[in-house]
């Protein structure tokens, strides 16, 4: 049974009309370059990208923080629907599962893309190599691990008994959920104990983090799904119901709102008393000794963070399926930057003796970036027509089944 | 406090006097590694990784070629506190091997562990220091960092922060703190005089010292409660017995954490190849300390363990020409920087953050 359902389900996947395939055709042109200048990185090393000494994490560590933002961000379908039973989000639940499955993956190769010897990743997992319990990025590894295990498990049984048609078994599938929902909030607060835990670096080192990085989280992460969701709607036959669509908005608003809050009590915080600890933020919004190049990147994350969140408490606006994207759209980018430019970078600014340099992302690292933004998209899509697949019943058990040929 | 506590004649900084500045590049084909079949299995050969192990044992089997055995048996060592005390042997003879048949010479590589009794600890007059940066050069020459010339290839462990003398001058008065605001006038002709955060370490001065500036050298503070190794996932830098932080840097995964943990910025990152002439190479090195290094691994000062292990001075002890640094056993109240600690008035840099430096700063 297990490998019908496999083949029917490969199947299914791989069959699709001619957007399908110039989606996923472009997709894989990216992902092919993102593999060319991995092999740059590996053999010339990470002097082609555009860090250094002073500033060595960038783009790579900025988008690794965001995504594994938008894994958790996952919990906000899957809490309404388990906790509170909400009957929209109920029938949706896997699909934030797989979001989940993706992301996390995309994560694992910004890991591989920041580190000097991924050849050497096998040294931190036991038995050959030595895991170290005291380090912040061994347990980010575990629970990242984790949560793309208890999302794979959860997600595919529940499609598996969709398929089969059998119920779940509650025994099993329940405890593993609310594992799931607790596991979501570990993985973003141990990446921001990751950063926050270095006294070295002031603009990072405050217990504000982990609650901003849920915030930002969750309003990201929803801000994509219902992306997603719209998507959905419009190009397949599946229907997601405006209730869950709209119980998902409510939520990016005012995560967005808290969002907004913290950033604000930050900038009020360090820059009333403007200690030398405050020379990160303050390199972030106005430069320091003459060199702007974030200035751009902190007030255009702002604005749209700050627009994204006006616009969505009106109701008018909110509730409008064509003009909700919009809104969405721009909270997303404007957390991606505050998350990853807005934050990562400024930390290393000025370094811990003083030193005020700059970091411009190379060509090589902009590719690889969107490379793997790309294998993220390609997997997603892949997993959303599946599920979709399932849950229509055009991929189901026996002799009714209708294997993906349209 | 006087202000004339430098030395009257201060030793010029010229290209003939900085006698240990190697050049940035004496001969380019030494340092570019040509693109030969051996050369791409040894870059490419650990992105490859186990999956490839098969393909790749062909491909050496018909080679016969003794340097890629090498690099290849490395990929799949231990960490060196886990060896066998065989297969710490039999690591350090590939590491022999390998230098010597790369540099074209006789190259050591010392194990020598701890010595009991000792714990290594350092000190640093900041009233003699004039600013030469002989330590910085001498340093790199000694512990074969990579020097380049493109950015990032060039790597030192020491900077000497210049740093401003006050100067507060009445035509000041009106600027300076708070800016801009207008809620105070006059009073506070700012000047970031003993600003260590605002120092530079790029300056190229006629001569050394220079009238309007004091000089705060820096590097590894070898801490007693280093965040680096805390941090590190891998463990594979750690404090050694007698006080120095290693790096095993065939161990190393290059995520860069211990860098961001570091709060005196005292790692570096080797970006590419380093860049190491071979007739500039130290062939004295110690497997801790300064053996070559390679692509994507983090690198720092180790108090020259090839030399310190043998009852030696590090390299910047013994070129500095004011006799500024000093070095010892902590553990001995006859030593140097036993007796400094005893008599002078010392100070670790950021105390506040409980890292326990062992490199003390002083004055006379």
């Amino acid at each position: 049974m297990l490998l019908r359902f496999v083949s029917d389900y490969t199947r299914y996947v791989l069959h699709g009309g001619r957007m399908f395939y110039a989606w996923m055709g472009t997709l894989a042109l990216f992902i092919a370059g993102m593999l060319y200048v991995f092999y740059l990185q590996n053999t010339d090393g990470l002097i082609v990208t555009g860090m250094t000494s002073q500033i060595h994490d960038g783009l790579y560590l900025a988008n690794l923080v965001f995504l594994v933002g938008v894994a958790a961000g996952a919990v906000t379908i899957v809490f309404p629907a388990y906790v509170y039973h909400h009957e929209g989000m109920h029938k949706v639940t896997v699909l934030g599962e797989m979001l989940a499955i993706s992301a996390v993956i995309m994560v694992m190769f910004f890991v591989f893309a920041h580190m000097g010897r991924p050849d050497r990743l096998w040294h931190m997992i036991p038995p050959l190599g030595i895991y170290s319990f005291s380090s912040m990025l061994g347990w980010d590894v575990l629970v990242l691990n984790g949560y793309l295990f208890l999302n794979a498990v959860v997600g595919f049984y529940y499609l598996y008994s969709k398929y089969t048609g059998r119920p779940v078994n509650r025994k099993f599938f329940m405890p593993l959920v609310y594992i799931s929902i607790v596991w979501a909030l570990s993985i973003h607060t141990v990446t921001a104990f990751l950063l926050a835990t270095n006294p070295a670096r002031p603009m990072w080192f405050h217990s504000m983090m982990p609650i901003r990085f849920i915030v930002t989280a969750f309003a990201a992460g929803p801000a994509l799904i219902i992306i997603a969701f719209l998507i959905i709607r419009r190009t397949t036959k599946f229907w997601i119901d405006d209730s869950a669509i709209k119980l998902l908005s409510t939520i990016v608003t005012w995560c967005l709102g808290i969002a907004i809050f913290l950033t604000l009590s930050e900038v009020v915080v360090e820059l009333y008393a403007r200690t030398e600890h405050a020379n990160g933020l303050y390199y972030l919004m106005f430069g320091l000794h003459g060199l702007t190049a974030l200035m751009p990147w902190f007030w255009s994350a702002l604005v749209l963070m700050v627009g994204a969140f006006v616009l969505l408490l009106i109701p008018s606006f909110r509730h409008d399926m064509g003009k909700l994207p919009i809104a969405c759209a721009m909270a997303f980018a404007g957390i991606w930057i505050e998350k990853g430019m807005g934050l990562v970078v400024p930390g290393f600014i000025p370094t811990p003796i003083g030193e005020v340099t700059e970091y411009h992302p190379t060509f090589v690292e902009w590719l690889m970036t969107l490379g793997i933004w790309a294998l993220g998209f390609f997997i997603l899509t892949i997993l959303l027509k599946g599920a979709i697949g399932i849950l229509l019943g055009e991929v189901k058990a026996g002799p009714a089944r209708v294997a993906g040929a349209q | 406090m006087t202000q004339n506590v430098n030395p009257p004649e201060g030793p010029t900084r010229g290209p003939a006097a900085g006698t240990a500045v190697p050049p940035a590049s004496a001969n380019p084909a030494d340092a570019v590694s040509k693109p030969s079949r051996r050369g791409f299995l040894r870059s490419s050969g650990g992105m490859l990784g186990l999956s490839s192990l098969m393909g790749t044992a062909t491909l050496m089997a018909s080679s016969a070629d003794a340097k890629a055995a090498v690099e290849w048996a490395e990929h799949f060592q231990k960490n060196y506190r886990l060896m066998t005390d065989a297969e710490k042997a039999e690591a350090r003879a590939r590491l022999e091997r390998r230098y010597s048949q790369e540099y074209g010479k006789k190259v050591s590589v010392d194990t020598t562990g701890p010595q009991p009794g000792v714990l290594m600890g350092y000190a640093l007059n900041i009233r003699k220091c004039i600013g030469c940066r002989r330590c910085v050069h001498a340093c790199v020459a000694e512990n074969n960092q990579s020097r380049g010339t493109r950015p990032g290839e060039r790597i030192e462990w020491i900077q000497v922060l210049r740093m401003e003398r006050g100067k507060f001058t009445e035509e000041r008065m009106n600027q300076g703190y708070p800016e801009g605001l207008g809620i105070q006038v006059g009073g506070n002709a700012y000047t970031p005089s003993g600003q260590v955060l605002e120092g530079q370490y790029f300056y190229e001065p006629e001569k050394v010292p220079e009238k309007d500036a004091t000089y705060m050298p820096i590097a590894c503070m070898q801490c007693e409660k280093p965040p680096c190794v805390k941090v590190c996932p891998v463990r594979t830098t750690y404090r050694e017995g007698d006080g120095p932080v290693v790096i095993d840097y065939n161990w190393c995964i290059g995520c860069k954490m211990c860098m961001n943990a570091c709060p005196y910025w005292a790692r570096r990152f080797n970006l590419t190849t380093p860049v190491l002439p071979k007739a500039e190479m130290n062939p004295v090195t110690h497997y801790m300390g300064n053996r070559p290094r390679m692509r994507g691994v983090v690198e720092k000062c180790h108090w020259c363990l090839q030399r310190t292990r043998h009852g030696r001075y590090p390299a910047c002890v013994e070129v500095c020409p004011v006799g500024a640094r000093k070095f010892g056993n902590l553990l001995d109240p006859k030593s140097e920087v036993s007796m400094v600690l005893a008599r002078k008035n010392v100070f670790r840099l950021k105390a506040e953050l409980n890292t326990f430096p062992k490199f003390f700063y002083f004055y006379d």
